[in-house]
């Protein structure tokens, strides 16, 4: 079984969140989905600044098997995006939750985040599909 | 092993050589080299060696079953290549005036006419040199209409998430902004998805009927009901023509432009990157945006079509005609078959699709879309497997290679999960498929057994598995001197 850490919350379309001490999110592909979709040859991150709506496709991973968007769970700035990623995307392989992560979003919203499911859900949700 | 690595310096394969000194006296001394290029010095024998041991190495349609889903790797008949190769088609000139080139003209304007007829478009245009740049046109076509419309807030194309994976591209390389509708339960497209997705930006939608979950979209009356009550024009990629040819017809079911394939439905062979052919087909309101030349006939005598005729038109794909060697092949093609032998080939490649899809499903596979019938192809979902055996798709259609048979599209729709997408087409005997399913059900047997077997194919063929990952990531495909 993959990891599925409790203090996330999760998308149906397989991003996790966390929230920071400062107010802003941070996002990334969870164990399950880098595991689906294999070694990771290529991730493309938005530009700091781009305002993301919720469900907006933000973010491409690509493995040698398909090329798969990734959506935003929740609206609002990007802070930050994990540029190193475009030189070492088998960090989203080894390290999901960790040096994986994606972007980092200052949310429109900040309540927003609580309609996400909990860990629990996920788990739930992923072998229900 | 590389030409060049069995390259030595002096070695020369006089036979071919050029007679006498070469000039180049016309050529301005700025664009002259100084050095001679690198090129593998070999013998004529050594180079006759080389390739044809590379062509030992291929896998084809000529020496296995090769049922690559959505490819259509069907029997290339010989006839269309020797007639396509008679010497006043070979010999031809492309700037030759029409008046010299009557018979190939004459070829040209009756296979317009034969794709027009049997896809139900009110007009042709063959010159698209591959199903890509035909794809490019079709959206060329609506993006020129709105525009001639002044309907210039028409900024989307809707695209169906079971629809043909080049769709989004060539929407994107017209400048419109993709807009995705997913799949319902049963592989239809989701109407009340499509419902809300359309509106005033709707330009388009790409539609592949039947999709690429090898089911045919039961509502597409509705669904062009719903894009054309909106303001949008609806697209068919011909990808799947060869599910429906002669039997049902892409303008009685309501699309405007229509690319086809003819490497694949027509028989025409499959490039490894070759010259290819992407006709367009279209309603009268595209019509006048059609890519040029096409060629007219007047009772009496054909000639090109060109800007002077059609001044709205998208304008020019290619030199001259396109590829008129694939074309011709084409052309005979149609003609061997006939109106009642496209219809035969529709109804033998949906035969032996449904007859692999039920032995394989007897066989203990799972489909799908079990509740379906098939198309011309079908789609088995290898998810239990990965599951209980983990082995993936991926290592079934590596093991078949051992077996003879070339792997069927694998990880393809992107919908379902470690999915097979196979098409066995028309020209296959019901004993290669039987064989077939015997292969499948032997690494099945293998999976639940000795799973390794799996993991480690292909045995027998030049290469073993190959580094994907390492070959994406550290892409090297340059040869040079010093290595």
């Amino acid at each position: 079984m993959n990891e599925t850490p409790d203090d996330l919350k999760y998308s149906k379309s397989h991003e996790w969140v966390r929230v920071n001490d400062d107010g802003t999110v941070t996002i990334g592909v969870t164990d399950h989905a880098q595991a689906q979709l294999g070694d990771l040859v290529y991730v493309e991150v938005p530009d700091e600044g781009r305002e993301l709506e919720a469900e907006e496709a933000c973010a491409v991973v690509e493995s040698v098997k398909a090329a798969s968007d990734v959506y935003a769970p929740l609206a609002g700035t990007v802070a930050a995006a994990n540029e190193a990623l475009a030189d070492t995307p088998e960090a989203v392989n080894n390290d999901a939750y960790g040096d994986g992560w994606l972007i980092r979003l200052k949310p429109a919203d900040a309540a927003a985040v609580n309609a996400l499911m909990s860990a629990a859900e996920y788990q739930a949700f992923v072998e229900s599909e | 092993m590389l030409i060049f690595e069995h390259s030595k310096p002096g070695r020369r394969a006089t036979a071919q050589a050029p007679f006498g000194e070469p000039a180049a006296d016309d050529l301005p001394a700025a664009l002259l080299r100084d050095d001679v290029p690198a090129l593998p010095e070999v013998s004529e024998m050594q180079a006759v060696r080389h390739y044809t041991r590379l062509s030992q190495k291929n896998f084809s349609i000529d020496t296995n079953f090769y049922p690559l889903g959505s490819c259509t790797m069907k029997y290339n008949p010989r006839a269309c290549n020797s007639l396509a190769m008679l010497p006043g088609f070979l010999a031809r000139h492309p700037l030759a005036p029409a008046s010299e080139g009557q018979g190939v003209l004459a070829c040209l304007y009756e296979l317009q006419e034969m794709l027009r007829d049997v896809t139900g478009m009110k007009a042709v245009s063959l010159t698209p040199a591959a199903g890509a740049q035909g794809e490019f046109a079709g959206v060329a076509m609506i993006r020129a209409y709105h525009q001639a419309r002044a309907d210039t807030a028409r900024n989307e194309i809707l695209v169906p998430d079971a629809a043909h994976g080049t769709n989004p591209a060539t929407a994107t390389m017209c400048g419109y902004k993709v807009r995705e509708i997913p799949t319902d339960r049963n592989g239809d497209v989701d109407i009340e998805a499509l419902r809300a997705a359309v509106g005033p930006h709707t330009a388009g939608i790409m539609l592949t009927n039947p999709s690429t979950l090898g089911v045919f979209e039961r509502r597409i009356k509705e669904i062009a009901g719903i894009v054309h009550d909106a303001g949008g024009l609806l697209y068919y990629d011909g990808a799947n023509l060869n599910a429906i040819l002669g039997k049902v017809r892409p303008g009685d079911m309501g699309f405007d432009v229509i690319h086809m394939n003819l490497h694949k439905t027509f028989s025409t062979p499959h490039g490894g990157g070759g010259p290819g052919a992407g006709p367009v087909g279209v309603s009268e309101r595209l019509q006048p945006f059609l890519p040029v030349p096409l060629v007219a006939f007047d009772g009496d005598e054909y000639r090109w079509v060109t800007e002077q005729d059609l001044p709205q038109s998208i304008g020019r794909l290619s030199a001259f005609m396109g590829n008129v060697g694939v074309l011709l092949r084409a052309y005979v093609y149609a003609r061997l078959l006939g109106r009642d032998g496209m219809r035969r080939v529709a109804e033998f490649a949906t035969l032996n699709a449904n007859y692999l899809m039920k032995q394989l499903q007897n066989a203990g596979f799972d489909l799908a879309y079990p509740n379906r019938r098939a198309t011309h192809e079908f789609i088995v979902t290898l998810k239990r497997q990965a599951r209980e055996q983990h082995v993936t798709a991926m290592d079934f259609a590596k093991r078949l290679l051992d077996f003879g048979y070339h792997a069927p599209t694998t990880y393809f729709p992107l919908l379902v999960p470690e999915c097979l997408l196979i098409e066995p087409t028309e020209t296959e005997t019901r004993e290669e498929l039987d064989g077939f399913v015997e292969a499948m059900k032997q690494i099945q047997e293998e999976a639940e057994t000795n799973p390794a077997l799996l993991h480690e194919a292909p045995h027998t063929q030049p290469v073993r598995r190959l580094d994907e990952v390492r070959a994406a990531r550290e892409l090297d495909v340059r040869w040079s001197n010093d290595r």
